[in-house]
């Protein structure tokens, strides 16, 4: 059964190829349900797979299958294959699972969009990318998905390039990509050239006999990779522009599955960071709960209710590199499952919500949908229950889990991560709030300045192609924390199934007394408890005015956009502008082009000496005789 | 009575010098192609002597070999050469070396 694994991949290329040819043949919604059976035949092959990797003994779970040699170059041989083992089979199931849920959402969302068959051309084909991505058994393999989901990244933030915002933020994401794909790179070479091989078998066995040096620089230069495809610090900033595309590529790209592949590549490499110097697991979670803790604060007061979404993933991937700067691995890729599911519901209930409102984003305009969008505001609600950190939903277990691991490593790091969940809680209350409960601010009730479309506004459930996808993945909210519940060995399956994977990962062990987990546990209820009570007086009871909390500062992203933005156009761009017309032009230009010049007027003046007499030549090699002869004479002593 | 004249390999020498200064300022001066022609011829045979002179005194076949590769290149020189000039006069009456100054840079 194991065998078959190639067909994973191989499945969305196809449906990939075959768009590209007959794609607008097919049209709508024909192209529409190709893509998605694809996509979900490729989820049942990875089913199969998985129930044959179940099938083996837990300390056998471990096949490649090599394909086709691809760069036979001196020492460097890197052949396409596919590593099958418990970590790449968990994220094939949930990037196939919630891939083909959202190409069925977008069946119904793409409806009538001119470009509906090339919209699956390039979801396909990150689909693809993305299983390249999880699968490939060398570094090399999953850079080509690396590369390859970055692409289709780029193509569907500005698929709907004809406005000029969403084409900059394409560039700006792909621009961002590329300094964290430079980072992947070096990595790369500097694996390639202490180890001698890029195959994740050899290379991981191998690490150990690294020095702690080498070591610690392989990591944090796949770290920065992982900062700039996982939205971390400081390369977050593409991620919250990136909105700009569809929003079931929001779901599926921004939100669950690409995202997340820096937490992979750093669960991949774990038995490396196990040798690293201790500085770099302190750094990687550092920035992990600096990240969560500031998109936090800027969620807060955004008023887009697609950015609210973009800045909580971006705090919560934070979350999972505090997990993993605890080398808490397991809890680190339970968070990572457990936000796709409830993230992805979340994002594919906004796409509904926005479709509904007939494309508006705006939160300050919407309010009381839960009557109008009864199925879309349930499993909203029980997506945010999910983020909330309500026991018994997903996000409870998975955050209660981090957090129990950084009070391990460090109460500041806990304190943290805790705050973090207060405003977790409070501004995904304030979106639930705003949205679909109050007053309503659009038809008959608008405020008075509201734009005339808003005035005559009738919102609507979506189709069932839309809602399908949510129930299903706000069920998987509700349950999905029952795939490591902390009770006992036994029901930690998560745990125990990714166990062969990081055996030399050196992973914490917890040894908290379960007293001090309860403890941890309740605190953290109780602060999400205060987060939703705050957001309730504020937003539903009007306590307080919410002037007060969405500041000004925190609406602007704490103007991190725009000082780098000042920082680019001013100092960088005048050093960039030095670079070009002073150093390039004048000096390595200059150098050049005075080589040149050199050449041309000595050429002037040699010239001279090419007179067209004879007697003239005939002089010279005289000359040249005579001074050979005397140089004999004396060197020689003839 | 003529004391006996002794000829020794200096002599030869001397004499092969003295032809190949000739020569050379033969080439450097005249400017008629013909002249400095038979110029070059003098210095080629000024360097045969030397040649001839050397290998009787080394006892060494090889020098006169090597007078006969000179003899049969300056032949083949000689057609050459003076087809060359043949042309050149051919077109243009009385032209000196110095006329011909097409290729100059």
């Amino acid at each position: 059964m194991l065998k078959l694994v190639w067909l994973i991949p191989a499945l969305p290329l196809f449906g990939f190829l075959m768009l590209v040819l007959f794609g607008r043949k097919m049209g709508e919604p024909r192209a529409g349900w190709f893509a998605s059976a694809m996509c979900a035949l490729s989820f049942v092959f990875g089913v199969i797979v998985f129930a044959g990797l179940l099938d083996k003994p837990a300390e056998s779970r471990h096949f490649t299958q090599t394909l086709f040699t691809w760069l036979p170059v001196g020492a460097l041989h890197v052949d396409v294959g596919f590593l099958v083992d418990p970590l790449s089979m968990t994220m094939v199931l949930f990037v196939t699972g919630i891939g083909a849920l959202i190409h069925l959402y977008s069946v119904g969302y793409m409806h009538g969009d001119p470009k509906f068959s090339k919209f699956f051309i390039y979801l396909n084909l990150f689909v693809f990318s993305m299983l390249m991505l999880v699968l490939g058994d060398s570094m090399l393999t999953t850079f080509l998905g690396w590369e390859g989901v970055g692409t289709c990244s780029y193509l569907l933030i500005s698929f709907w390039f004809t406005k000029d915002a969403n084409a900059s933020a394409g560039k700006k994401a792909f621009v961002t990509n590329r300094i964290g794909d430079f980072g992947f790179m070096l990595a790369m070479f500097l694996t390639f050239s202490t180890v001698g091989s890029l195959q994740y078998t050899e290379v991981l066995e191998k690490s150990s006999g690294l020095t702690k040096t080498t070591a610690a620089a392989i990591v944090v230069l796949f770290f920065l990779g992982a900062c700039g495809k996982s939205a971390q610090m400081p390369l977050f900033v593409w991620l919250p522009d990136a909105m700009a595309g569809p929003t079931p590529v929001s779901a599926l790209i921004h939100a669950a599955t690409m995202v997340t592949s820096g937490v992979y590549l750093m669960v991949r490499i774990s038995p490396i960071i196990n040798v690293a110097s201790p500085w770099v697991l302190t750094l990687i979670a550092i920035v992990g709960a600096f990240t969560a803790l500031f998109a936090a604060t800027i969620a807060v007061a955004q008023t887009d209710i697609k950015k609210v979404l973009a800045y909580s993933t971006v705090s919560q991937l934070g979350y999972m590199f505090l997990a993993i700067g605890c080398k808490a691995y397991v809890a680190a890729i339970f968070h990572m499952v457990t936000h796709a599911f409830f993230k992805a519901n979340m994002f594919l209930g906004s796409g509904s919500v926005i479709h509904g409102m007939h494309d508006e984003q705006d939160m300050r305009r919407m309010g009381a949908l839960k009557k109008l969008m009864p199925i879309t505001a349930i499993t909203f609600i029980l997506g945010w229950l999910a983020i909330a950190g309500v026991p018994p939903f997903a996000g409870f277990w998975s955050k209660d889990e981090i957090l129990l691991n950084a009070w391990e490593k460090s109460p500041v790091l806990w304190a943290v991560g805790l705050f973090t969940a207060l405003l977790t809680a409070f501004y995904m209350s304030r979106q639930v709030f705003m949205v679909f409960f109050g007053k309503a601010r659009w038809g008959h009730d608008a405020p008075e300045d509201a734009p005339e479309e808003i005035k005559h506004l009738h919102p609507h459930e979506s189709a069932w192609t839309m809602t399908t996808p949510l129930v299903v993945l706000a069920g998987l909210s509700l349950v999905g924390g029952l795939i490591n519940l902390p009770f006992s060995k036994d029901v930690e399956f998560l745990d125990k199934w990714l166990e062969p994977v990081l055996e030399h990962s050196g992973m914490r062990v917890v040894g908290a007394s379960s007293g001090l987990k309860v403890t941890l546990a309740v605190i953290a209820v109780i602060v999400g408890g205060v987060g939703i009570a705050i957001a309730y007086a504020v937003y539903l009871k009007g306590k307080a005015d919410p002037k007060k909390i969405e500041l000004p500062i925190l609406a602007q992203g704490w103007r991190y956009d725009a000082s780098l933005a000042a920082f680019f156009g001013g100092p960088a761009r005048k050093m960039a502008d030095f670079t070009a017309f002073v150093v390039d032009r004048k000096g390595i230009d200059g150098a050049v082009n005075g080589i040149a010049k050199l050449a041309a007027g000595g050429g002037q003046q040699l010239r001279k000496t090419q007179s067209g007499y004879v007697r003239n030549y005939a002089a010279y090699i005289a000359f040249g005789a005579v001074v050979l002869l005397g140089w004999f004479v004396i060197r020689v002593g003839l | 009575m003529i004391a006996a004249l002794v000829v020794t390999r200096s002599w030869y020498l001397v004499l092969a010098a003295v032809l190949f200064a000739i020569g050379a300022t033969g080439v450097l001066t005249r400017r008629n192609p013909l002249v400095m022609f038979m110029s070059v011829e003098l210095m080629l045979n000024a360097v045969n002597l030397t040649f001839v002179t050397f290998s009787k005194a080394l006892n060494d076949v090889g020098g006169q070999l090597s007078v006969f590769f000179v003899l049969v290149v300056a032949a083949a020189e000689v057609v050459v050469g003076l087809g060359i000039i043949v042309a050149i006069m051919r077109r243009r009456p009385g032209a000196t070396a110095d006329d011909i100054s097409e290729l100059k840079g």
